[in-house]
């Protein structure tokens, strides 16, 4: 079964979807993302979905739940390179993902994560 | 009930061509005249044209039928005069009064050349009576609909015109909304601000509502999904322009604001957005600003802190 690689580097764990997300990939990912947090005891996670440009409902709130777990195993969790279309469209499903830090890129959400202290 | 007399009021229109287009030209002038817009030649030209048609669909047949494909040059005529006239400024009764000025010399005719037979008198009434509301109704939709296409436009214009998002500074984007915030601008408020985010890399957006006249509940969450939007995309967004009275209509409506930045003005947002990126104002010399505006292109007169 197709899985995303999670990459480690240090404390920060950086998963990035380059593929179409479905559901039970989506459950996956959560699966493998919590398990490698607590293996590597990551203090931060940066999801880049850049490459995403279609979700719906599930997806956006399998986003905001993976960032709700990993902050439970105490690693920060930045959300970055949201497409346009995909801000408009979880806005409009009503999915405002308000405890999930974003950011711009790979770069910002490092930033992020650094300014911060996490990693 | 069947419609009939279709020949008898095409020979109608042969036989008094000449006196209907007098008594009708009498009231046309009227109003024509007074909106200054339409010339006595033209306005003849017209009716010309209009009984000419009108003959040529009464002739084809018995039956008088306003829907059917023999009248499509009468509706293809009435068409462009009422759309003309919409363009022109007339009102929509007096654009339904060039059909209906002709209805009241049309029935003395009648009556003169029927003045004994009461049975067929009526018959051509009626008919003459519901064809006429037919075409004056149709004038009257035309109309309305030339003006429709009209708003829209304008409306659509209005659109383009009226959603700028301006970069400031390095990483900070203003957003001065002017007008009411319906969901159509709300829409291509969020597009275009999210797009100029993306080219500009731009960390703190600061949406302006100077301009924006009442502030409701719809109008409140529409700000609040532009800002939810952004803030997905890792840009921090500050709501400036606040008057006192919107401060207080805010309140009492019980919009909630809290998880926002709020300013009273884009000056002091701008501060806001300054220090958040990390950069602050100084003030110098006058001769310092000088030498500072000769040789860079005015950036580098912020010192990172």
């Amino acid at each position: 079964m197709e899985r995303i690689p999670i990459l480690r580097m240090g404390k920060l764990l950086l998963v990035t979807i380059q593929v179409d997300m479905h559901d039970r990939l989506a459950l996956a990912l959560q699966d493998d993302l919590t398990s490698r947090i607590v293996k590597d005891g990551a203090r931060g996670v940066l999801i880049d979905i850049s490459s995403l440009d279609v979700v719906d409902s599930f997806i956006g709130r399998m986003i905001g739940n993976t960032a709700a777990m990993a902050r439970v195993l105490d690693a920060e969790t930045v959300v970055v390179g949201m497409q346009p279309s995909v801000a408009i469209t979880l806005v409009e499903l009503g999915l405002t993902l308000s405890g999930v830090r974003t950011a711009l890129n790979v770069e910002k959400g490092m930033a992020l994560l650094a300014t911060n202290g996490t990693v | 009930m069947e419609m009939v007399g279709g020949m008898r009021l095409a020979q109608l229109f042969t036989n008094n061509q000449e006196q209907l287009l007098a008594e009708w030209f009498a009231q046309q002038h009227a109003i024509a005249s007074r909106r200054g817009l339409v010339g006595e030649a033209e306005l003849r030209n017209q009716f010309a044209q209009f009984v000419s048609l009108l003959m040529a669909a009464l002739g084809s047949s018995e039956r008088v039928d306003f829907k059917s494909p023999a009248w499509q040059d009468v509706r293809a005529f009435l068409a462009e005069m009422s759309t003309q006239r919409a363009r022109q400024g007339f009102t929509p009764v007096e654009t339904a009064m060039f059909v209906f000025s002709l209805k009241q010399p049309l029935f003395m005719r009648l009556r003169e050349a029927l003045g004994n037979d009461a049975a067929t008198l009526a018959d051509l009434t009626l008919t003459v009576s519901t064809l006429f509301d037919d075409l004056g109704l149709f004038t009257t939709e035309v109309f309305q609909t030339s003006r429709e296409q009209v708003i829209v436009r304008q409306q659509q214009e209005l659109l383009e015109l009226s959603t700028p998002v301006v970069q400031l500074w390095d990483g900070i984007l203003a957003l001065p909304l002017i007008g009411t915030l319906d969901s159509a601008r709300t829409q291509v408020v969020m597009e275009n601000l999210l797009q100029k985010i993306v080219e500009t890399g731009a960390a703190i957006a600061i949406i302006d509502i100077t301009g924006v006249p009442t502030v409701d509940t719809l109008v409140a969450q529409h700000l609040l999904k532009t800002v939810a939007a952004a803030r997905l995309m890792g840009a921090d967004c500050i709501i400036s322009g606040i008057r006192p009275q919107i401060a207080q209509t805010i309140v009492h409506l019980g919009v909630n604001l809290s998880n926002v930045t709020t300013k009273a003005t884009l000056a002091a947002a701008f501060v806001i957005a300054l220090q958040r990126t990390g950069k602050s104002v100084t003030a110098g010399s006058a001769q310092d600003a000088l030498r500072a505006g000769r040789s860079s292109d005015g950036f580098d007169s912020l010192q990172p802190e």
